[in-house]
């Protein structure tokens, strides 16, 4: 429960819920006969409708980014610290949303909603979804909303995927687009991290082919691994000796068994078992696959310069020194494809210890960069 | 209004092509590249490793990119942009004559400016007090400065020579800026700045 609501939180927020009706065909080639899309929104839209962020979440993110639901909420949304009045992405001057893509836990249609078809839940009968169908419907909850143009869309991790494919497919739609610990394709061994935690839910015995639903099971243990892998990809070896060390739990001497020893062990068990709490096991093997298959560039014969050649957006691309996940050379690579094309880029490497996570910290130079961006962006709409 | 630029940036400025494409190496918080975009509808981009520096030009709304000059330019392609400008930065980089044929490689044209040790008051400080040279345009002490790569006009004319870089244009400002006449005659003894414009020759120019 938080004390006292702070000075500079949007405050007390809640969703809205856009019900979509029409088929939704997917690149995948099936099809959604309808679905839903949950949103928040901070901050006033103008009259100009010239001041929308829309924000592109990650992997286990949702469309709650900021502030409280309630007074009892232990943690305001996940990208509080860049969100709310006076904050970097300010939104006394700024309208900004955050929406869950589909195929997610957190309120957008997913593997765990019914399928009108059977009238059970989807499991693994769920359409593949793609980071090009999140942003389609991102485009359809724009029109519902009655933004013609995003003065800026914005995302870390996989959500700086979305912001990529945003510029690339609606060039238009956009101003500013802000690429934050992003790749423009997953590697080998990121797709490799991916697979071992998708093999660690399936071969989980609560699994029964992700109709756990049905079996009133879930997939705990497996998914806590998958957690517990990722974890170790989001921190930096230097961040997690600088945490952990090999100090042994409550200092106690080693058990020589296997039992928790060591408190590296205990923070990763207990991340995994929090996880599992609120996600849905099959949102994270169709999340997964998302990230392997984005490679925008495919479409051009691998070359990513020519993937840009229609993009209006102004870009901001930011990585972290100890991003191992998504270095900093991902980056680099998404900038030069960008100069190359001709857009107009800027880029800064953050040097920070926290690895891929360190997109979602207040890091002092990060957020001055995107206060920056922002004031620059408010000043050229007139805000 | 807004201010007018130093005048060596205006040389600068002066010798770019209006709407061309430019790369400022070490571009600081963008002063040229704000001027280049404005006046002369020129497609800019900066590169700085400062974290200070490149926040003033995301300020502005430049596209900058942070970068530190010691790792090459090996990402750009060759003559990805019409001119490359490295302006009072030679002297603290680590390769000077990588960087100089890099800058022309990856640009059509190059332009640097450097402070030219040469100059009468360096040379005073040196030869007769017989203390490191210090000056407006090198204020540092000899211990903490980032100025690690001193040269003259005519050593840069050498390095220009030995490496088949052709000398476009040459500017000497004295120690007020200016660009007299006497500076023309005793460039290496007068000019405290010195700007070049300058190009690879081509192979069948070469001595």
């Amino acid at each position: 429960m938080v004390e006292k609501i702070p000075a500079d939180s949007v405050g007390i927020v809640s969703y809205h819920d856009l019900e979509v009706r029409e088929a939704l065909t997917l690149a995948c080639g099936q099809s959604l006969p309808g679905y839903n899309l949950r949103y928040e929104c901070y901050g006033e839209l103008n009259a100009a409708r010239s001041n929308a962020v829309l924000l592109c979440h990650a992997l286990s993110g949702d469309h709650h980014a900021a502030g409280y639901h309630s007074a009892e909420d232990r943690k305001p949304g996940w990208w509080d610290n860049m969100i709310g009045p006076g904050k970097p992405i300010d939104t006394r001057r700024f309208f900004v949303v955050c929406s869950n893509f589909l195929g997610s836990c957190k309120g957008s249609t997913g593997p765990a909603s019914i399928n009108p078809a059977t009238g059970e839940p989807w499991g693994l009968d769920f359409p593949m979804v793609t980071v090009a169908d999140w942003v389609r419907t991102q485009a359809v909850l724009s029109d519902h909303l009655g933004i013609a143009q995003w003065a800026a869309i914005v995302g870390g991790s996989l959500g700086g995927m979305q912001v990529l494919q945003w510029a690339i497919d609606f060039p238009e739609r956009l101003r500013h687009a802000v690429v934050i610990a992003a790749a423009p394709k997953l590697s080998a061994q990121n797709i490799g991290f991916n697979e071992v935690c998708r093999q660690a839910i399936m071969s989980d015995p609560d699994f029964h082919g992700g109709r756990y639903y049905q079996a009133g099971t879930k997939p705990k243990h497996g998914l806590a691994l998958a957690r517990m892998i990722g974890h170790i990809t989001y921190l930096s070896d230097d961040a997690m000796g600088k945490k952990f060390g090999r100090e042994t739990r409550g200092g106690k001497q080693l058990s020589y068994g296997f039992d928790i020893d060591f408190e590296v062990e205990s923070y990763l068990r207990y991340q995994g078992q929090r996880f599992v709490e609120h996600f849905d096991a099959n949102s994270y093997l169709f999340i997964t696959k998302a990230l392997d298959y984005f490679d925008p560039a495919a479409a051009h014969g691998g070359d990513l310069a020519a993937t840009f050649a229609q993009v209006q957006a102004r870009f901001l691309v930011a990585s972290f020194s100890s991003d191992w996940r998504f270095a900093p050379e991902r980056s680099r690579e998404i900038v030069q494809a960008l100069f190359r094309a001709g857009a107009a880029v800027s880029y800064a490497e953050i040097e920070a210890q926290h690895g891929h996570d360190s997109f979602l910290l207040p890091i002092p130079q990060y957020h001055r960069i995107m206060r920056a961006h922002f004031e620059r962006i408010a000043e050229e709409q007139g805000l | 209004m807004s201010q007018p630029l130093r005048p060596d940036l205006q040389i600068i400025a002066d010798w770019i092509r209006p709407g061309s494409r430019v790369l400022d190496l070490g571009c600081g918080e963008g002063e040229l590249l704000d001027y280049l975009r404005r006046e002369k509808q020129v497609q800019g981009y900066g590169i700085e490793v400062d974290d200070d520096r490149l926040a003033a030009a995301i300020r502005r709304g430049l596209p900058v990119l942070q970068q530190d000059l010691d790792q090459g330019l090996r990402q750009f392609a060759d003559n990805s942009v019409d001119t490359v400008v490295l302006s009072l930065t030679l002297q603290a980089v680590y390769y000077p004559r990588e960087l100089l044929l890099e800058m022309l490689r990856v640009g059509r044209e190059g332009i640097v400016t450097f402070p030219n040790m040469g100059h009468w008051r360096a040379r005073w400080q040196l030869g007769v007090t017989g203390r490191m040279p210090m000056t407006d345009v090198l204020p540092h002490s000899w211990y903490d400065t980032p100025n690690i790569h001193l040269c003259t006009i005519d050593d840069f004319d050498a390095l220009c020579h030995d490496n088949q870089i052709a000398v476009l244009e040459r500017r000497v400002l004295d120690d007020r800026r200016r660009n007299t006449a006497a500076n023309r005659v005793w460039p290496n003894l007068l000019g405290e700045v010195a700007l070049y414009r300058c190009a690879l020759r081509q192979p069948e120019e070469k001595k």
